[in-house]
Parts: C-alpha cells; structure tokens; sequence
C-alpha cells in the first residue's frame, strides 16, 4: 500500500523538483485531454513548448513576444509572492493592473500632444500609484475591520474593470476612434509611447524594470531583515509578533508593493505592446501571475523561470489554437492544470511516499 | 492469573528512529503502572500502539489473554481501553454533557446522559455540573470531563498521559483518589508522567523506557526519585547547587499593570504588581490558564500597556515593543517552543536571527549578516549542547527539550538584564531540564533578574529565591521562597473544591 509519511524537515530538493513533476505531468494529462479532443498530444505539446522559440516559420514573431508576455507576469508575481509568503493574499492584481494603466495611461492621455522628456518618468509613477492606492483599500479594510483581503481585493478587480469601461466609453475615448470605446492609440504620442528598444528581441523598459525587480525582491527576500520578517509572519503570527514584526505593517507593505508592480505592469502593458485603453484591455495576467507565483515557489529566480514558461504556453497556446484549432479554453485548462498539479506534488516537500507491503499490515 | 495487557517484543520504527525496540512487560488488574522516561524514550508511541493510534512493525499484545491489535481507538475503546490525553480536546463553546456525547461511540440522549454523568462523578469523587460550558472550567475540570468521559464506557484500562501537570496539588490529591477508588474496583492504570514522587505515591510497579527500549522495571515505593531519574536518564543527575541570594538594584518594576484579555476565554491581568532585583530569581507559580501567557507578552512586548506599568532599570518601556525591549537588556522565552518561541520551518540560523538581530546587532542598515547569524547559532548549539546535525537545520526537526535548550540559550547568550520564561522545562526530559535551570540560576548569579513563571512547583521550589502566585490574573505578594509550604501554595492558588474532594 502506498502511504505518506511525514518528513522530518521540509526537502529542498523537492522544492526544486517539484515544479519540474508538474510540468511533465501537465504535458501528460494536457496531451491526454488533446488527444479526447481529436489532435494528436505529441504535435500539441512539441507546438507549445517548442515551435515559439525553435520552429523557424514563426519563431521570428513569436520569440520576441516572450519577453513582452512574461514582463507583466513577472513583474506581479514578483510582488505578490512577497504577500503569499506572509499570509497576505492578494487576489486583486488584475484589478491594480488595471488602475496602473488607466491612472497612468489617463495621465498621459491628459497631457497629450505635450511632448517632454518627463511625460514618461510621470506616467510611470502614476501608473504605480494607481496600482497602489487600489491595493491600500484591501488593506485598509484588513488593517481596521479586519476584512478578509481575499474578497476584498477580488471584488474590486470587477470595479476596477468597470472603471476602465466606463474611461474609455466617457472622458478617455478617443475623439480619433470613430466612437468605438477605445483610447487615443499610445504609438501616436511619442513621449509615452513604451517602445521596443531592440528591435525584434521584445525587450521594452518594462522588460529591464522587471528585471530589476527580479534582483532587488531576490536581496530583499534573502539579504534583508524585511524578507525574513515576511518569511516568519507567514510561518507563524504568533512568532512574528514576538520578533518584533507590526502585523499591519506587513498587510500595508504587502499589499502596497504587489499593487505598485501590478499597476507598473499594466502602465507598461498599455502604452506599449496594447498601444491603447480598450475594454479587451484586461487579459487575466493578474490571475495568471498567481500561478507564476506558486509555480517559482514564491522565489524571485523561480518566478522569472516560471513566468518565461507561462509565456511560453501563451505564446504556444495560440499557435495550437491557430495551426491545430485547439480551442482557447482548452488551453486555459492546460494552464489551470499546471497550478493544479504543482499544488498537488507540493505536498512531496513535506511527505515522502512510502511502499509498504500488505503483509505487515495484516496479522 | 492472567495478566490484564501483555505486551512482547513491540517494535515500531519511524525513519531515522527506531521508537520503541523489543518493548514488553504486564499490567495486572487492579495495578495501577508507571511508565517512565524521558522524552523522546518511546512512551506515546508505545501508548497510541495500545490505543489503535498506531500500529507496531512486530511483536505482540494481549489483552485478557487474546490477542489485541487494534486498528483504529474506536476498536480499543471497545475492548475496554479508555485513554486520558495531556491535551484536551474538548470544544469551550459547547457544555460538559454535549462535549462527553461528542466524544463517545454511541452517545445516549442528552438528560440520560446528564443523570450518567452526576453518577458516574459522584461516585469516583469528580465533582462536575454536567450543565456547565467547558470554557468557563479550570483546568482541573476540564481534566474531570475527560476522565469521566473515559468512565462513562467501563474501561479495564486506563491510560494517563502526564495527567497532573495541569493541576494544583490539592486537584492532584483529587485526582489520586479517583484513580484508588478504580484501581480497588479492579480497572488497571496506565500512568506516564515525569514526576517522580507522585509515581512514588500512587503507582504499584514502573517500567522505564530509555531510547525506546525497556532498561528497567522496579517498585516505586522502594526506590527514591533520585534513583528512579537515574535509571531513565542512564547518567547521575547533577542538581543545581543554589547560592545565597543578596538582593541587588531594582531592575525592573511592575506597578498596576492592567492587561484586559482579547481572547474570550483567556485571562486578564489585573492590578500585577511586583520587582525584580538583580541575582534574583522570582518564581510564578499558577495554574495554566490564570494569566501566565499574557503576564508573558506583557512583559516580552507583544502586548503593550501603559508606559509607565513596566519600568525597566528607571525607564518606563510599557508602551515598547519587543525589539526596543531587547534593546534595553528585557528579553524572554514563552511557553509555546513551535511556533511562537521559534517558527517550526525555518533553520536555526534563521531563528537565531528571530530574536537576536536588534541585540546581537546582526543586522546592517537592514542587511542580514548571515555569517554572523550563523556563528551566533553555532554558538547557542555548543554551549547550550543543543543536539542536532547542524545550524541550517529546521526547528522543528529538533525534540522538544534540544529546541527548549536553544530558545533558552538564545535569550541567555544575549546577555539580558531581565529575562524573564515562561515554563522553562515544560515537556523537557530530566537532564535537559537539569541544565536549563542551571543556566538561569547562572545567569541570576552574573547579576541578571530572572522571572521564571511555572506550573512545576517543585522546579520553582529548586530555583526560585522569591516566590508569588498567580491566580486569575492577580498576582500575590512576593514572599521568600524558602519555607513556603506546597498547601500554602495549593491555597493561594485557588479555584479547588477541596471540601467536595472529600465526600
């Protein structure tokens, strides 16, 4: 019989290993549930995880759009792994994302034609403020109610999407847009416009500020007595309280950093590779960041791992959907399934399989 | 005659340790039996084998002569095998009648119930109101639910995990006399627990475990606890040699502090109010459940108060949180080692860095300086002699009294003014718990006040200079610890029906 058998400390090298088994176990029931769908599992899998980065009829398209998928994932991952490393659980990304775009893209929309080097630098801090301030009403809630931040911080992803809506069909629709509810296109406006700075590689400055978030949260999270107090309240309150730790602080200081890199992510989405405030605008990054997050185990070097694989089966996934007509939701299963399995062979960290024989069990 | 449980050549391994090797001795009917050892010797695994919690790689129980292997408690209970846990698992909002029901395999209807229960509590001498919410119970009660719960379904056996350690002396005396009048109506005990002199008093044979295996069977009433200890231990006990106690300075000054309690069935403190001298060693004696967790973090600073309740060498800190105490020399240890003392999954480098980045100054404008850390663990695990393979070791890899060892030697090695612990030696084996006392009375004379509050009386008894109780939050006048009788204590602490204990 097979039997799980507590470890006596965590194993580190199934923390490693783990998200590996999920993939592959991910290809398998994913490549299972495309064969059910009538495409052979093997195209399907060598099609997402191959074709966008070594098939020379679209990888020259489809390289490039790796960067530019995994910057945002990335960049809020990165952010919110530091809350779900201290019990602070920031659901709303997607909603910050989307305030980052629409306080910093109406900034910019405010000051055009205004061309200035500044414009810029601005739309950037307004679109983190934007993303800030809609996480600090979670955590104010949490802090003086003792509201749960999971609900909170979710339900005003739905009001930040009909903000958004009603942004682009009011005060921020574009007068050149034959009255379809979208903005002024962001390439039109030289001084906001995030270009690609390479051309052809994705790379945009979005990209390096991501990357610079990668090796600041990897000091923080492993240098600093901020990352170590995160790591404590997220083992234990009570432990965190006799270190010294201010459990409000840690709810402020969690939710604001993940809702500023959310909204930097979505002010860098917008005014670059979206080019403009639509309703279509919100693409479910800030939920897909959650999985990155868990699937880089919490940890700056494994999310940018893990956010480069996301895009890959992003990327993958409409090539599927393009060359074998895998539909879109099968692909969102596939992606769900990787959560899923790695939340599954988590529990490997903490237990190890055992084979006992019937023999002993029966007397 | 038949032995009531016989037990031979139980051996259970876990990976790593081998919990209980070849272990196998009887009880008698109408025994009561002790079983001794040190923690970590293989007794709950033994006992969670008798009770179906676990089951055994080889050997063989008998009970009544049959063979006895039960898969799960329900079966055991059913064999007449009823156990009494060190920790109840009993819910505060729901009544003494609805939690017994809770716990029995076929409950009868409430109002029957209730008649059982005054029965069954009259007749064994445990005074208990079937009606009563369990949160509004002591301790001692709360232990009184359990057992009559276990009586309820007529066991032959009975086990005991450290029943006592919750109790005053007089609902020990209590207690003693319920398990006499069951053991002179043939149901056999199974009693473990660390206290020697009660094993002396009420237990007519004693099997000691060492490191899982059985290294000793005697009579409890021919040996001393002395003699007994160094069977379970294997070495000769080294006791600490107390020095005469010169009061110092005033170190820290405790004046009206009030602590209204946020938890509903936890305890406010009330109007505590004491000093503590350097080389003192002030022991708190009480009850668990009496304010000794919030008198704790009042003083460690998980709480704050008003500034001026807590005075520390003639600065008020009670509006300070815990590092600017640690800062200004008032360090502490509470109870709960996982958890709250050290968190469980991280390495003890990282746990050294819990409490010891302010003082030890082992940090850098914020910076970990993780060589230092570790160094300073390393120093805690070779002078503390903490037992494990490393530093980057997980905390909760560590049993219970090597991790009790580093969260005390953590404090101590920080070189307070004031530390102050809260059940040093809870759950400790005996030389573990040997050296920690010896490490405060140490610290006590290089001129540091330590606090020390506990539930072990004779442990208070050994160390303390001075001596106060706590009782619902109020704390006594602190009195010189020597000539303190354990009823004057028993009394101060209150909250025991002494006079229904003898109908």
């Amino acid at each position: 019989m097979l039997r799980l058998e507590a470890r006596p400390e965590p194993s580190r090298a199934m923390v490693m290993l783990t998200p590996i088994i999920a993939v592959i176990a991910t290809m398998i029931a994913g490549g299972i549930l495309f064969a059910f769908l009538g495409n052979n599992p093997f195209t399907a899998i060598r099609i997402i995880f191959w074709d966008p980065l070594f098939n020379d009829m679209v990888a020259s398209y489809t390289r490039p759009q790796l960067l530019v998928k995994a910057a945002p994932l990335i960049l809020m991952a990165i952010g919110l792994s530091f809350g779900f490393r201290a019990n602070v659980w920031n659901i709303g990304a997607e909603g910050q994302f989307i305030m980052g775009a629409v306080i910093g893209g109406g900034t910019a929309l405010a000051l055009y034609p205004l061309e200035s080097p500044l414009v810029f630098p601005l739309i950037i801090i307004m679109g983190g403020l934007g993303g800030f301030l809609w996480a600090m009403i979670p955590a104010i809630l949490k802090i003086r109610f003792n509201a749960n931040e999971i609900l909170v911080s979710l339900m005003l992803v739905y009001v930040a999407a009909q903000f958004l809506a009603a942004m682009v069909t009011g005060p921020m629709k574009s007068p050149v847009g034959m009255g379809f509810p979208v903005s002024r296109n962001f390439n039109e406006y030289q001084s906001a416009f995030n270009a690609e700075l390479l051309s052809n590689t994705g790379l945009h400055f979005g990209v390096l500020v991501m990357m610079a978030v990668v090796i600041v949260g990897y000091i923080f999270l492993t240098r600093h007595i901020f990352g170590f107090q995160i790591r404590v309240s997220g083992q234990s309150a009570r432990a965190s309280k006799f270190a010294g730790v201010n459990p409000h602080t840690t709810v402020a200081l969690c939710l604001g950093i993940s809702g500023a890199l959310a909204g930097l992510a979505g002010l860098f989405e917008v005014t670059g590779p979206a080019g403009k405030l639509s309703t279509n605008f919100p693409l479910g990054y800030g939920f897909t960041a959650i999985i990155v997050a868990f699937l880089g185990r919490l940890h700056p070097i494994g999310i940018l791992l893990a956010g480069l694989l996301m895009a890959l089966t992003y990327i993958g996934g409409e090539l599927a959907q393009f060359q074998m007509s895998i539909p879109a939701a099968a692909i969102q299963v596939f992606q769900g399934m990787l959560l899923f399995f790695l939340l599954g062979v988590d529990i490997l960290v903490n237990f190890r399989l055992r084979w006992d024989s019937k023999s002993k069990e029966a007397h | 005659m038949t032995p009531l449980l016989h037990l031979s050549g139980l051996t259970k391994a876990y990976p790593g340790v081998v919990a209980n090797d070849n272990v196998g001795f009887e009880i008698a009917p109408g025994e009561v039996h002790a079983l001794l050892g040190e923690n970590g010797a293989g007794k709950s695994t033994l006992v969670k084998m008798i009770y179906g919690l676990v089951r055994p790689d080889s050997g063989e129980m008998r009970l009544h002569g049959q063979v006895f292997a039960p898969h799960e408690p329900r079966e055991a209970r059913a064999s007449g095998v009823a156990m009494v846990f060190q920790h109840f698992s009993l819910f505060e909002a729901l009544s003494v009648a609805e939690n017994i029901a809770l716990g029995m395999d076929d409950a009868p209807e409430t109002d029957a119930l209730s008649d059982e229960i005054r029965s069954v509590s009259k007749k064994y001498g445990l005074t208990l109101d079937p009606d009563r919410m369990v949160g509004d119970l002591s301790a001692g009660e709360r232990q009184r639910v359990e057992i009559v719960r276990c009586l309820l379904q007529n066991p032959k056996l009975l086990v005991m995990d450290e029943p006592t350690s919750v109790l005053t002396p007089q609902e020990v005396d209590v207690l003693f006399e319920t398990l006499r009048r069951l053991r002179d109506e043939g149901t056999s005990i199974l009693y473990i627990s660390h206290k020697l002199e009660e094993i002396r008093t009420i237990c007519d044979n004693a099997t000691i475990l060492r490191l899982g295996k059985v290294v000793g069977t005697c009579v409890p009433a021919e040996e001393t606890s002395r003699t007994m200890a160094e069977m379970m231990v294997g070495t000769e006990l080294k006791s600490p040699t107390k020095r005469p106690y010169k009061p110092g300075r005033v170190l820290l000054d405790v004046k009206n502090l009030q602590l209204p309690s946020k938890d509903p069935f936890g305890t406010s403190l009330r109007d505590v109010s004491f000093s503590l001298h350097a080389g003192e060693v002030l022991g708190v004696a009480g009850v668990a459940g009496n304010g000794q967790d919030e008198l704790l973090l009042a003083l460690s600073g998980e709480e704050l108060t008003e500034d001026a309740a807590i005075t520390l060498k003639g600065i008020a800190i009670g509006s300070k949180g815990p590092n600017h105490r640690r800062l200004q020399g008032l360090l502490a240890a509470p109870e709960e080692r996982l958890g709250h003392a050290a968190a469980p999954d991280m390495s003890l480098t990282e746990n050294a860095l819990l409490t010891g980045h302010a003082r030890q100054r082992l940090t850098n404008k914020g910076f970990v300086k993780w060589q230092a850390t570790e160094n300073f663990a390393r120093a805690i695990i070779q002078r503390f002699d903490v037992r494990t393979p490393g530093a980057s070791h997980a905390a909760k890899s560590l049993s219970g009294g090597n991790l009790q060892k580093f969260v005390i030697g953590r404090e101590i090695m920080q070189r307070p003014d004031v530390l102050v612990v809260n059940q040093p030696t809870w759950g400790v084996d005996a030389s573990a718990a040997a050296f920690i006392r010896e490490a405060l009375l140490e610290l006590a004379e290089q001129g540091a006040g330590v606090l020390v509050i506990s539930q072990d009386l004779d442990e208070l008894m050994e160390i303390s200079d001075t001596f106060a109780v706590l009782a619902e939050g109020r704390l006594s006048r602190v009195r010189s610890a020597s000539g303190v009788t354990i009823e004057e204590i028993g009394l101060l602490m209150g909250g025991t029906e002494v006079d229904h204990a003898a109908a």
